[in-house]
């Protein structure tokens, strides 16, 4: 990624100030002018690299009581078609397949969103029903220690990849 | 208790916030009212703690991060030191304690292998970590937060 694109991204990693141009004051920010700071941004976000600007809700706050991490063994060659049938859940947020290790054969994970866990233990059900899965482990969350934003290109020095 | 108009703010800020000069009249205009007022509600709902953050999100692979899901078993006496040491980490994005086998989940976003040995290497030694799994994404359907309110 070009210097200046790290430092657009740098610039964003607060976020979107609540003022009329928004824009204006994080172009500054970068040392860019807002039109040409815009324009990277819509270039960016055409290429995918930027996935989305908008708002993130604190969850629990708005309603949101049951949150479950939700995981299955789905056989490597229906993930993908699993995959993309889960991702059209309302309710579900992050949708990965990922690598087993030893002893954990949980290779298809969902974060299944409810205002109750009778609720999303529903959704649950009907996702594992409508996609074929077997034996599911769900994790309620009870706490939320940290929930960030990455700031991307802010690691310390000491953080670096030489370190 | 929101009012509809919080709800109708809420749902339609979690969609594509414009990139244009004046984002907030842009979406105003959507929701029939006017850019101060928008600002102004955004504002409380931010103060009220239902909005946690208007913001831009990259993919991750795209800037040059590898990222991970970490299950930890702590000891439940250690658990509020080691979820503290945890989100020290610049890296960790999302650390929840959670009710099962694991009890502490969290994810971790790294430019390097080094980085992310490094840092996995200091958790697992943490007085309380009993046992730690680590779970590296293989393929990405969806990372789409949207909570719609009714």
């Amino acid at each position: 990624m070009e210097e200046q694109d790290r430092k657009i991204v740098r610039a964003l990693a607060d976020g979107i100030p609540f003022v009329p141009r928004p824009y204006a004051a994080l172009a500054e920010k970068a040392g860019m002018k807002e039109e040409a700071f815009l324009d990277r941004l819509r270039t960016l976000k055409a290429q995918g690299i930027l996935r989305r600007v908008g708002a993130v809700l604190q969850h629990r706050r708005a309603g949101f009581a049951a949150n479950a991490l939700c995981i299955w063994n789905v056989p490597k060659d229906r993930l993908d078609e699993v995959g993309s049938a889960v991702s059209r859940e309302m309710s579900v947020s992050h949708c990965y397949s990922r690598e087993t290790v030893e002893g954990w054969p949980y290779n298809f994970y969902a974060m299944i969103h409810a205002q109750s866990r009778e609720e999303c233990e529903k959704i649950a059900d009907r996702i594992a029903a409508e996609n074929g899965l077997g034996a599911r482990q769900t994790f309620y969350s009870v706490r939320e220690g940290k929930k960030a934003a990455m700031r991307y290109f802010c690691e310390n020095e000491d953080e670096s990849d030489n370190s | 208790m929101l009012s509809d108009f919080d709800k109708a703010i809420l749902n339609a800020a979690q969609g594509d916030f414009p990139l244009e000069s004046r984002p907030f009249a842009v979406l105003a205009e959507r929701l029939n009212t006017d850019e101060a007022t928008l600002l102004e509600r955004l504002t409380a709902l931010k103060q009220g703690g239902y909005l946690r953050r208007l913001g831009a999100y990259f993919d991750s692979d795209a800037l040059g991060y590898q990222g991970t899901l970490v299950a930890l078993y702590v000891s439940p006496t250690s658990l509020p030191s080691v979820i503290e040491a945890v989100n020290r980490y610049d890296g960790v994005t999302h650390n929840y304690e959670r009710e099962g086998e694991y009890n502490l989940w969290f994810t971790l976003q790294t430019a390097s292998e080094n980085r992310r040995q490094k840092v996995l290497g200091e958790i697992r030694e943490l007085p309380g970590v009993e046992r730690m799994l680590e779970l590296r994404s293989a393929k990405k359907y969806k990372v789409r937060v949207q909570f719609r309110l009714e």
